[in-house]
C-alpha cells in the first residue's frame, strides 16, 4: 500500500516535469527570453567595468559574486556534514 | 608504499605541480582557470606526497589541524572582502563602486577584489580536499586495528 502511494506521488511529479519541459522554447533560438540585453552588456562592458580579461571570471566573482559565495558555503557545509558523520562512525 | 622509484619521482614532481596550481589560481582573471580548478591542482600535489610516502610524513608537512583552519579561513576571506566593501561605504561585494584600484587590463595586479576572492576560493578548495583525504585515510587505519 505504501509503495503504491509512493509510486503515484512520483508519477504525478514526473507528469508535471514533462509538461513543463514540453512548453519550453527551442534551445538557442534568437528570440528566447534568455537572449536579452544582460549578456550583451556583460560582454561589451566587462573590461572597462572590472578590468579582468577573463569574462567568465569577472562574471562569477564580480557581477554575480553573491552566487559564488553561496556555492562556497554549500561546499563548506557538505564537507562539514560528511566529516562529522565519518568521525562519529569510526570512534 | 616503499618503492624507491615512486618516492624519488614524486619528490621531484611535487614543487612543479604546486607551481602550476599557484599559476592557475593567481592568473584567474587573465587566463582560463580560477579558484576552483587551481585549488584542486594544489590539493593533488599534497595527496601525491601523502600517497608516495606514508601518512605520517604527509601530516608533518601539513597537519590535520592546519588544513581544517585553512578551510574555514578561505570562506572567511570571501565574506570579509564583502564586508570590507560595506565598511568603505558602498554595496556588499562591490568592486569598482567601492573604490578598489582596477589597474590596466592585462597586468597581474589588476581588477581589485577579483584577485583576493579567487585566492580565497583556491585556498578553501585545496584545504577541503586535503582534509577529506586525511580523514578518510585515518579512518581506514583505525578500522583495520
Amino acid at each position: 500500500m505504501r509503495k503504491l502511494l509512493v509510486f503515484i506521488f512520483l508519477a504525478v511529479i514526473m507528469v508535471a516535469l514533462v509538461a513543463t519541459v514540453l512548453e519550453m522554447p527551442t534551445f538557442g533560438e534568437p528570440g528566447n527570453p534568455t537572449n536579452n540585453e544582460v549578456s550583451e552588456r556583460y560582454i561589451e562592458k566587462s573590461i572597462e567595468e572590472t578590468g579582468a580579461l577573463n569574462v567568465i571570471a569577472s562574471i562569477i566573482t564580480d557581477y554575480r559574486a553573491f552566487d559564488t559565495l553561496g556555492e562556497a558555503t554549500v561546499l563548506f557545509v557538505a564537507i562539514a556534514a560528511a566529516l562529522s558523520t565519518i568521525k562519529a562512525h569510526s570512534h | 608504499m616503499e618503492d624507491i622509484i615512486v618516492r624519488y619521482i614524486s619528490r621531484m614532481l611535487v614543487p612543479f605541480v604546486q607551481l602550476y596550481g599557484l599559476y592557475v589560481i593567481l592568473h584567474g582573471h587573465l587566463s582560463p582557470g580560477g579558484g576552483f580548478s587551481g585549488g584542486a591542482v594544489v590539493a593533488s600535489s599534497m595527496i601525491l606526497y601523502a600517497l608516495a610516502f606514508n601518512l605520517a610524513e604527509g601530516t608533518k608537512k601539513l597537519s590535520h589541524d592546519a588544513s581544517s583552519v585553512l578551510e574555514s579561513g578561505g570562506a572567511l576571506i570571501f565574506a570579509g572582502m564583502g564586508l570590507f566593501a560595506i565598511l568603505l561605504g558602498t554595496n556588499f561585494l562591490g568592486n569598482r563602486v567601492a573604490g578598489f584600484p582596477l589597474g590596466t587590463p592585462g597586468n597581474l595586479f589588476s581588477s581589485g577584489a577579483i584577485m583576493v576572492i579567487t585566492a580565497g576560493v583556491g585556498i578553501k578548495v585545496a584545504s577541503t580536499m586535503i582534509t577529506l583525504f586525511y580523514t578518510l585515510i585515518e579512518g581506514e587505519g583505525h578500522g583495520h586495528d
